[in-house]
């Protein structure tokens, strides 16, 4: 079967994208609610499958790049939103500046993580992207500008169904084409021996930067996207379970493979959902109950029962495309 | 100066909490070359084994703090911990020695965050006040000491260095003076040439889990009573501190993760005391990156190359 351009289906969500947001009105605005943080997660979810997934980085400090974004965009749009007037599309035009801005400003904050953090590998990554991922969270909660403890509040609400699934199509599109390219292959060697791929003439060190900061990137863009969403931000949003639930979605989905981490985003935001109305049955007993309403438990075993049954994850042959990743 | 000597003190006391716990991350990375997450968490279920058996072992004391009590809950504690800590071994990570790292490393994270939240659902997630198992004052120094006699030092935390000491003579004494410690030492030197030597790889390995949680279930008993409000939670940033005191002396290198956790907790200490306590946390961050940046075999360990 001759398969569509992948820049045809690129262009086809982003129109239905703006389709849909037609008759966002009418959508129960609990499940509007839910559409929209799906789409940010699937973001979340994306670009930390192109660190751990494709290029092999355990980085347990995603949140931290999230909260770059969130803030600096928040702090664009507040201080300078009203510099272009208050007609909506210079209000647009902030908004993207801001969004824009928000995931530069994190890339750069990937690329001061990245540079000294990837000299080092695994176990030692993981806890130093953990520790910089709490510093930047100090700093936030020492910013008075930022609203420091008290979280910053008053945030226009300009993120739709149009700006969000903008913002998947194109950190979908974007990390696909980058490593189905003949430049990404470096990820992929990286990951799989590297070792062999140094030895190869690949410039390791290199690939590593460019995943993190591509990567942060994309993360800065899905908190600037939850900022201008929830209107509202706090420091604890941002901590190190929230890093986890985004490398539960990478794992769960499979690791490397995008459209099982897309799936995976989308099941894991719904789950909590689903489980929360069964913590509400008064019927069952109140153990169960209580066990519904601690999703950690249920992420905790699965990620357990995976790597010890399937560390290839639930979806892990499953991919956007045929071609091998 | 006397105040300095009272944060010196101070940092004495959390730093011995921190070098038990960083003593069971460093035996556990010295044989498996992996980092046990969990680990912070096994100092939690120490404290929730000692409030859960303190009331019925200080029962055999006359209920009141004493001594003998303490020791034994602190015995009590120890022994839950090496269990636990030996089933983890066998159920989590024995299965899947020969998968890569990034699979066991993915598990031990799943592992720490199901003690954590498994922890909220069995004790509840609110803070507990621990029992009072000793007599916790101020000692009172006499007047003809002069300018010491101010300094606040409480029985908790003589009692936390002093068997810190006492269990880092013991842990001394097993690895280099048996021959379990001696098939220790020689399986973090090569687990290849050590099994075909005879090395039991897997009860060594068990052995390893058994006393790094012994140690961690100690200090989780030993921080209580000075602190005595446990809640679930209290493994993660403990367990985050005694790692980054396990690579500052030097990952897998047992003097170097006591002397690491001192360090850390005078740092924190001072940094408390003369600088904000807000920067406490990002500070020893700050010192992990700086150590795996400059020194990554850390003050007391032997730099190692990776071969193919």
């Amino acid at each position: 079967m001759r398969r569509l351009n992948p820049k045809i289906l690129l262009i086809l969500a982003v129109v239905l994208a703006a389709v849909a947001n037609v008759f966002s009105s009418s959508i129960n605005p609990y499940y509007y609610d839910i559409l929209i943080t799906i789409g940010i997660n699937i973001i979340l979810a994306v670009s930390l499958n192109l660190v751990i997934g494709y290029t092999g980085q355990f980085s347990l400090g995603h949140a931290g790049f999230m909260a770059v974004g969130a803030y600096f965009s928040a702090w664009v749009t507040l201080n300078f939103g009203f510099v272009l007037g208050a007609t909506v599309p210079a209000t647009t035009t902030v908004y993207v500046l801001a969004l824009a801005s928000g995931g530069l400003v994190a890339a750069a904050t990937g690329l001061l993580v990245g540079v000294p953090s990837l000299r080092l590998r695994g176990d030692y990554l993981a806890i130093v992207t953990l520790g910089f991922s709490e510093i930047i969270k100090g700093v936030i909660q020492n910013a008075e500008p930022l609203g420091a403890q008290r979280g910053l509040g008053g945030i226009v609400q300009h993120t739709d169904i149009f700006w969000t699934f903008t913002g998947v199509a194109l950190a979908v599109y974007g990390i696909l084409a980058l490593v189905h390219s003949t430049y990404g292959s470096g990820f992929l060697a990286v990951r799989d021996d590297e070792i062999a791929a140094e030895a190869m003439g690949i410039n390791t060190t290199k690939y590593k930067v460019l995943a993190f900061v591509i990567g942060a990137f994309f993360a800065g863009l899905a908190g600037g996207l939850y900022a201008h969403f929830k209107q509202f931000i706090h420091p604890e949003g941002f901590n190190f379970l929230k890093s986890v639930d985004i490398v539960v979605m990478v794992i769960l989905g499979g690791m490397g493979s995008t459209a099982g981490v897309c799936l995976a985003a989308v099941i894991l935001t719904i789950l909590p959902e689903l489980l929360r109305a069964v913590s509400d049955y008064p019927w069952l007993p109140e153990p169960v109950r209580n066990l519904a309403d601690n999703r950690m438990i249920l992420y905790s075993v699965l990620l357990i029962v995976l790597m010890l049954n399937r560390p290839q994850g639930l979806f892990g042959k499953l991919n956007f495309g045929s071609r091998k990743s | 100066m006397i105040e300095f000597l009272q944060q010196l003190i101070n940092g004495l006391a959390q730093g011995s909490i921190y070098a038990l716990i960083a003593i069971g991350y460093t035996m556990v990375f010295g044989v498996l070359r992996f980092i046990n997450f969990a680990h912070g968490d096994v100092y939690m279920l120490g404290a929730f084994a000692g409030f859960y058996t303190a009331p019925k072992l200080m029962g055999l004391f006359g209920g009141g703090p004493s001594y003998a009590g303490a020791a034994l809950v602190l015995v009590s504690a120890m022994s839950i911990c090496a269990v636990i800590g030996v089933l983890i071994e066998r159920v989590c990570y024995r299965p899947l020695r020969q998968h890569p790292r990034l699979t066991v490393l993915i598990t031990a994270i799943g592992v720490s965050l199901l003690l954590e939240s498994g922890g909220q659902y069995v004790f509840g997630a609110d803070p507990q006040a621990f029992p009072e198992i000793i007599a916790d004052a101020a000692i009172e120094f006499p007047a003809s000491w002069g300018i010491f006699s101010t300094l606040t030092i409480t029985i908790g935390q003589v009692l936390v260095v002093g068997s810190t000491l006492v269990l880092l003579l013991v842990l001394r004494t097993v690895v280099l003076h048996t021959r379990t410690g001696m098939a220790m030492r020689a399986l973090s030197l090569n687990p290849m040439a050590a099994s075909l030597m005879g090395v039991n790889l897997d009860a060594i390995l068990s052995f390893t889990f058994a006393i790094g949680s012994a140690m961690a279930g100690a200090a989780g008993v030993l921080t209580s009573i000075q602190q005595p409000s446990i809640d679930p939670l209290m493994g993660i940033n403990a367990g985050l501190k005694a790692f980054v005191a396990a690579v500052l002396g030097g990952i897998g290198n047992i003097p170097g993760a006591a002397l690491g956790g001192l360090l850390i907790g005078l740092l924190e200490a001072l940094v408390v005391g003369y600088v904000n306590p807000t920067y406490r946390d990002p500070l020893v961050f700050a010192v992990l990156i700086l150590v795996l940046l400059f020194k990554p075999s850390g003050l007391l360990g032997k730099p190692e190359r990776e071969k193919v």
